[in-house]
């Protein structure tokens, strides 16, 4: 196999695994803050307002990791500086 | 499949290229104004008032109670600000529902200009609230040795609002696109309903930490929230 596949099967399984593995952290701490907030929630529904509006805060600060991941397969998969620079050297393209 | 409406080069005059996030950025600015300068010429403060009215009056209030539950205690200040980002960003996310319509905030470009712009509105309101002195000094809050750290977390919440925005409306056109090609009639449907949802949820939350920020800034409630 030339560079230019291994260059191709390294940036898909990459992607994969960057979402795959980017997506467990997160997902652990949502379903943490989340669980949290909902029996705080029933414990002072009086302080609902501050605890939704901490919770969305929360889990947007969290989100993001798995957004970054999402970002960086996404850039692996549609728009990979690597691969761009192997067909740019491809004669007659 | 492209990342974002960047790539759609619609007219190309030298260096310069007109893209349709430009396209769609300007058509929602133009709609977006005249409306409201529509809407407010014909005010009317006491006797019955119309529809248009009280929906902007509802939406004026809301994200003004919103400031001020953050602890900044003169809302009407930065309400403009705030104000214009969220109503942007929700715009732009609840324009999708037009057929074709890509959303702005789903380009780098777009998001990053708006990041750039809470960078820039930090220092501006903190230093009109307490002076060049007085903002400077939160570099060193709770000690001389938090300097570097400070400066750090304040580029990094930067790239993050960016990031966070684009990836969350570039994934929710993205995951349509796909399942189009998969499942065409009813499945994404309902992931634009999901969309719908996630675009008013990030409008909010931009907002919400650029006045978290500024809150911060001006020192008018303790440092809870200050990277991510």
């Amino acid at each position: 196999m030339d560079s230019n596949t291994w260059i191709a099967i390294a940036s898909i399984v990459t992607a994969g695994f960057t979402i795959g593995v980017g997506c467990v952290g997160p997902a652990l701490g949502e379903g943490r803050a989340v669980a949290v907030a909902l029996s705080s929630l029933a414990q002072q529904p009086d302080a609902s307002a501050t605890i939704t509006r901490t919770l969305f805060v929360g889990l947007a600060m969290i989100e993001s990791l798995a957004i970054y991941c999402f970002v960086v397969s996404m850039i692996l998969i549609f728009a990979n500086p690597f691969w761009t620079h192997v067909i740019a050297q491809v004669p007659g393209k | 499949m492209t990342l974002s409406s960047d790539q759609q080069v619609l007219w190309h005059h030298g260096f310069f290229d007109l893209n349709g996030t430009i396209v769609t950025t300007w058509v929602m600015m133009i709609v977006m104004a005249i409306g409201a300068k529509v809407i407010t010429r014909t005010l009317a403060t006491e006797g019955p008032i119309s529809r248009w009215q009280g929906a902007l009056e509802i939406i004026v209030t809301t994200i003004e109670a919103q400031i001020k539950e953050v602890g900044l205690r003169h809302p009407e200040k930065y309400l403009p600000f705030l104000g214009t980002l969220f109503l942007f960003i929700a715009m732009s996310s609840l324009c999708t529902m037009i057929p074709g319509f890509e959303p702005p905030t789903g380009s780098l470009s777009t998001t990053a200009a708006l990041a750039a712009c809470v960078f820039l509105a930090v220092p501006f309101f903190g230093i009109a609230e307490q002076g060049v002195r007085g903002y400077l000094e939160t570099y060193t809050e709770p000690t001389i040795l938090m300097l570097p750290f400070n400066i750090i977390s304040e580029l990094s919440r930067t790239l993050a609002l960016a990031v966070r925005l684009f990836g969350n409306m570039m994934s929710g056109v993205m995951i349509i696109g796909i399942l189009l090609t998969i499942t065409p009639l009813l499945f994404p449907l309902v992931m634009l309903a999901l969309g719908l949802l996630t675009g008013m949820v990030q409008a909010y939350i931009f907002s919400i930490l650029a006045a978290v920020y500024i809150a911060a800034a001006t020192r008018t409630r303790t440092r809870e929230i200050s990277h991510g």
